[in-house]
């Protein structure tokens, strides 16, 4: 079996401790294998089912979004995705290199405006802690998403007498 | 892979989903919602509780068919909502906006 010197490995291929990096076509039928991946991480940093649903959901909808927006429904595009536990939680970024997006259209829309579709961004922010959007780079965009452990509840704070 | 299977049951359409409701995914189920809504089918009840998960797409999709059964007068209700259905549905505040239910049997009777 051949296997390759991790020392051969160019810098660029290095992926740091506890980061899952893959890249995929911008097509939605890959959806799944984002969630299955960042549901598993969710489970490593010990999250609770109903938060691991909500990172779940903000990645997907960030995809989507990538998908639709950056991407306009092509399904052969690129998109990068590194995900890692961080000491408390997890971070995913998502980039692409499709169209540049609009920092205008990228709010949470009234919720009181029930009509389909436009969700995605609402969900994105009510279900992570953090949600950097970076239009900078010289092609495409970045999306950081963060997701911090809740806090330990204090009724099961068990405090060592001596 | 997703699976929707359209059956009538006393006058009602219940589209039973089986599968990740996603931007995949989500064409299918609402091709089977606008063939009903398009025959102002009076009630459609949407069984979810074989849905493992839902986006934006999926709630956009129901949220369609709300708003299409409204315009005629028509019944629009979901029933056997999980726990990664009803996140989204809580996260988006439509969990008000939809009638909800336990169950098929919930459902019904709220049609009396």
């Amino acid at each position: 079996m051949n296997s390759r010197n991790p020392n051969e490995l160019n810098s660029a291929d290095r992926v740091p401790p506890n980061t899952v990096q893959f890249h995929l076509t911008s097509d939605p039928k890959l959806l799944k294998v984002v969630r299955l991946v960042v549901a598993h991480l969710c489970d490593l940093a010990g999250f609770p089912e109903a938060q691991r649903h909500r990172a779940t959901l903000a990645v997907d909808e960030a995809c989507a979004n990538i998908i639709r927006h950056a991407y306009e429904g092509a399904t052969d595009q690129p998109v990068i995705i590194t995900a890692r536990l961080i000491d408390n939680g997890i971070e995913v970024v998502l980039r692409d290199f499709g169209k540049k997006a609009d920092m205008e259209k990228i709010k949470s829309r009234e919720l009181d405006d029930i009509r389909p579709g436009g969700l995605g961004v609402h969900l994105m922010l009510s279900a992570m802690d953090e949600v950097v959007f970076d239009n900078t780079l010289p092609e495409g965009n970045q999306l950081t998403l963060i997701k911090y452990l809740p806090p330990l509840r204090s009724d099961t704070h068990e405090e060592i007498v001596p | 892979m997703i699976e929707v299977i359209t059956r009538n049951q006393h006058a009602a359409a219940i589209v039973s989903i089986k599968g990740d409701v996603d931007l995949y995914s989500s064409p299918s189920v609402r091709k089977a919602i606008i063939a009903l809504t398009e025959k102002k089918t009076p009630t459609i009840l949407v069984d979810l509780q074989n849905v493992s998960y839902m986006d934006s797409s999926g709630v956009a999709t129901l949220v369609e068919g709300l708003q299409q059964t409204g315009k005629y007068k028509g019944h629009f209700k979901l029933f056997g909502l999980g726990l990664a259905v009803r996140e989204v549905f809580e996260l988006s505040r439509l969990d008000k906006v939809f009638e909800i239910y336990p169950n098929e049997e919930a459902a019904f009777n709220s049609l009396v």
